[in-house]
């Protein structure tokens, strides 16, 4: 993901890194060398100098060891405990039955299961060709032009809007009194998430496919939409299907935008037009409610919904690793 | 791209001088056999013209998302701001009977946001706190201390901590942080710190800006850690050399060669790390303890501007309480559009234009 973000000003001009760290190297060669005429001018304080400087070095050391212990500790904590609560939740009946009301032990989350799969699948519907759309704009048409940079800039933009404002808007776009709250808003509003994040990576893997591949169709009397199509396209198809990947782990996992788009809804419903049930929403219904069957059940939605991204982020390492593109640039 | 195609064409109907001294007759029926393949094949001018607009469509849609999104919160947003104005922003109301300032009272129709921009910006700033030194501790031992060996695992663990959805970082803070904090943290911040005023003993939930602080700093530290460890590997290899060999130690290699030359990359990244903190929503309603009041105490429970529109959009009693949210709403987008445009100018500043190291 940010790996994908800074090679977006790498044509631009007017930056010479040369000259700028010869003199960030003069500065830094005259700074050495006054502080080492100084040790000679206090030739008593010296041992102490060289002393307390190693000190520094290894102090600064531990510090950044005891920093990432620090990082890594929750989390290991946070999935070990996740595994640990989720494991021992996880039954049959989890993934048969819908929710029992409130209060009562069993039930399952069959319905927020089927539900999350259908607002993905309408998310992936409406963010996947227009992501992949801009991209190929991005990448094929509008290579170094002022619409472009607007364009891959609005994409930014648009990656860093809260979720929960996303939410905002699409309410206000979509939910009307005739049609209250339904799976189609939640799922225009995870699509709309995953618009920037499919184009800037189509873009970047679009990028890297050789121009000779290009002129090769050209030269066969390929007419262009076909070759960006079935040449182009699809000698980047990994590196798109990752980026397609990375964009569904980070929608699956969104709450805040369903909580008025989708609403949630405890009985059997895959209609387009009437609430619908997510995983990310009941865990969020279930945590803060005072049963302990229902946080039980949370945790082991947080587990599957952790294992279905975790399996889909390593699948995109995976199909990353060993891509056609791999090496090809 | 066409042009290529209609050289091409005229190209192969020109008979070359060879083929007329050979065979005459047979070039000619030849070329007129391409030309014939050729014209029959039709133009395809319309279809790449058609598929170039459509690709432009594509990426004309996100300009109109983002301008549809901008419309409809301020179209959303209208009542509140003709009632209030600017003044919703800062103004504050009084309790009719116990005279305490009161702020968010949608029954009787009074709103401020004044509380949950306090909210937002102490549960941001104490993540920052929290999360920075951290960060850039984890970027310093990943690209210039860490063992091969552990480089990768590391790396991939921390962007793993990227991919869990927030929803479950909250259900982990809910479960497990806030109890902790509750029992064994807490209290000694109030016996030790008490006297600042900042940790006062009259919260017994555990919920509250501290632990949202600390939620929140778990969940930005990857992205801070992963864009400094990217700034920190742009700034060249020369330069780590040419410091060590005047004969500074690795620290004062890190410090001036390093650090020194990526700090704007990494105000860029500090920044960018704030932008999240700042939209952040479901960890920070879960565990901020949703009371729309200001208090001194980092202990007392608080409301984020994100978590009153989480927790009240659902159910909102009026069209003026809808209104007042999502002018929330508003504020969250423009401002998180200002630190993300900031930070992404920032980083770009170090990055661009220097090679990537090769690790």
């Amino acid at each position: 993901m940010t790996s994908v973000m800074p090679n977006v000003l790498e044509g631009s001009p007017g930056f010479s890194p040369c000259k700028t760290h010869r003199n960030r190297q003069q500065r830094l060669c005259t700074r050495l060398q006054n502080r080492s005429q100084r040790r000679i001018t206090l030739r008593t304080g010296s041992k102490f100098r060289s002393t307390w400087r190693k000190g520094t070095d290894h102090l600064a050391t531990a510090l950044a060891v005891a920093s990432t212990i620090l990082v890594v500790a929750p989390l290991l904590a946070i999935f070990g405990y996740l595994i640990y609560k989720g494991a021992s939740s996880l039954n049959w009946a989890f993934f048969t039955q819908i929710p029992k009301p409130e209060g009562e032990v069993g039930g399952g989350m069959a319905n927020a299961i089927v539900g999350s799969g259908v607002l993905l699948g309408l998310a992936s519907l409406i963010g996947v060709p227009i992501g992949i759309g801009g991209g190929v704009f991005l990448a094929e048409f509008g290579r170094g032009t002022k619409l472009a940079n607007a364009v891959r800039f609005t994409a930014d933009v648009l990656n860093g809007v809260p979720s929960i404002v996303m939410g905002v808007a699409v309410y206000g776009l979509v939910v009307t009194p005739a049609m209250p709250f339904s799976a189609i808003s939640g799922g225009i509003a995870l699509g709309i998430m995953m618009i920037p994040t499919v184009t800037r990576t189509t873009e970047e893997m679009l990028l890297m496919v050789p121009h000779s591949v290009r002129e090769a169709a050209l030269a066969l009397g390929v007419p262009n939409w076909r070759s960006v199509l079935s040449i182009t396209i699809k000698t980047a198809s990994p590196g798109i299907i990752t980026g397609c990947m990375l964009a569904f782990a980070r929608v699956a996992g969104e709450t805040a935008p369903l909580i008025f788009t989708a609403f949630g809804n405890s009985n059997w419903s895959v209609a387009l037009n009437r609430p619908i049930s997510a995983l990310p929403l009941e865990i969020y219904r279930y945590a803060i409610s005072p049963y302990d069957d229902q946080h039980r059940q949370a945790w082991a939605a947080a587990l599957v919904l952790v294992v279905l991204i975790v399996a889909a982020v390593s699948l995109v390492r995976y199909v990353a690793g060993r891509g056609v593109l791999k090496g090809a640039s | 791209m066409p042009e290529i195609r209609i050289s091409q064409s005229s190209i192969q109907n020109q008979p070359s001088p060879g083929d007329i001294q050979a065979a005459p007759p047979a070039s000619a029926a030849e070329s007129s056999a391409i030309r014939k393949f050729l014209l029959s094949r039709g133009n395809s001018a319309i279809a790449d013209r058609g598929f170039h607009w459509l690709m432009v469509l594509c990426a004309l849609s996100i300009f109109a998302i983002v301008v549809l999104i901008a419309s409809e919160l301020v179209r959303g947003s209208h009542l509140t701001w003709a009632q209030s104005g600017f003044k919703f922003f800062y103004t504050s109301f009084v309790d009719p009977e116990s005279k305490s300032p009161l702020y968010w009272d949608p029954v009787n129709g009074h709103f401020s946001a004044l509380p949950f921009i306090y909210g937002t910006l102490v549960s941001s700033f104490l993540a920052l706190l929290l999360a920075v030194p951290l960060a850039i501790g984890v970027a310093v031992f990943l690209t210039e201390m860490c063992p091969r060996i552990l480089r990768g695992p590391l790396a991939f663990l921390t962007e793993l901590l990227a991919a869990i959805p927030s929803v479950i970082y909250g259900l982990w803070a809910v479960f497990v942080l806030v109890p902790l904090m509750r029992e064994h943290i807490n209290p000694p911040l109030i016996k030790f710190l008490g006297w600042t005023g900042f940790f006062n003993d009259d919260n017994p939930t555990g919920l509250g800006f501290v632990a949202a602080g600390v939620i929140l700093a778990i969940m930005i530290l990857p992205i801070i850690s992963s864009l400094t460890r990217e700034v920190m590997n742009a700034v060249p290899g020369s330069q780590r050399e040419a410091v060590l060999a005047l004969g500074a130690t690795r620290w004062e290699m890190i410090r001036m060669g390093v650090l020194r030359n990526a700090r704007i990359g990494i105000v860029g990244a500090v920044i960018l790390g704030l932008g999240r903190a700042l939209g952040e929503t479901m960890a920070v309603t879960m565990v901020i303890g949703n009371t729309p009041q200001i208090q001194r105490s980092m202990l007392a429970s608080g409301a984020s501007m994100a978590s009153v529109i989480a927790n009240e959009y659902a159910e909102a009693t009026s069209d003026l309480h809808l209104s007042a949210l999502t002018e929330i709403g508003l504020a969250l987008f423009i401002v998180t559009i200002v630190v993300n445009a900031l930070a992404r100018v920032l980083v770009w500043a170090v990055t661009r234009g220097a090679p990537a190291r090769v690790n």
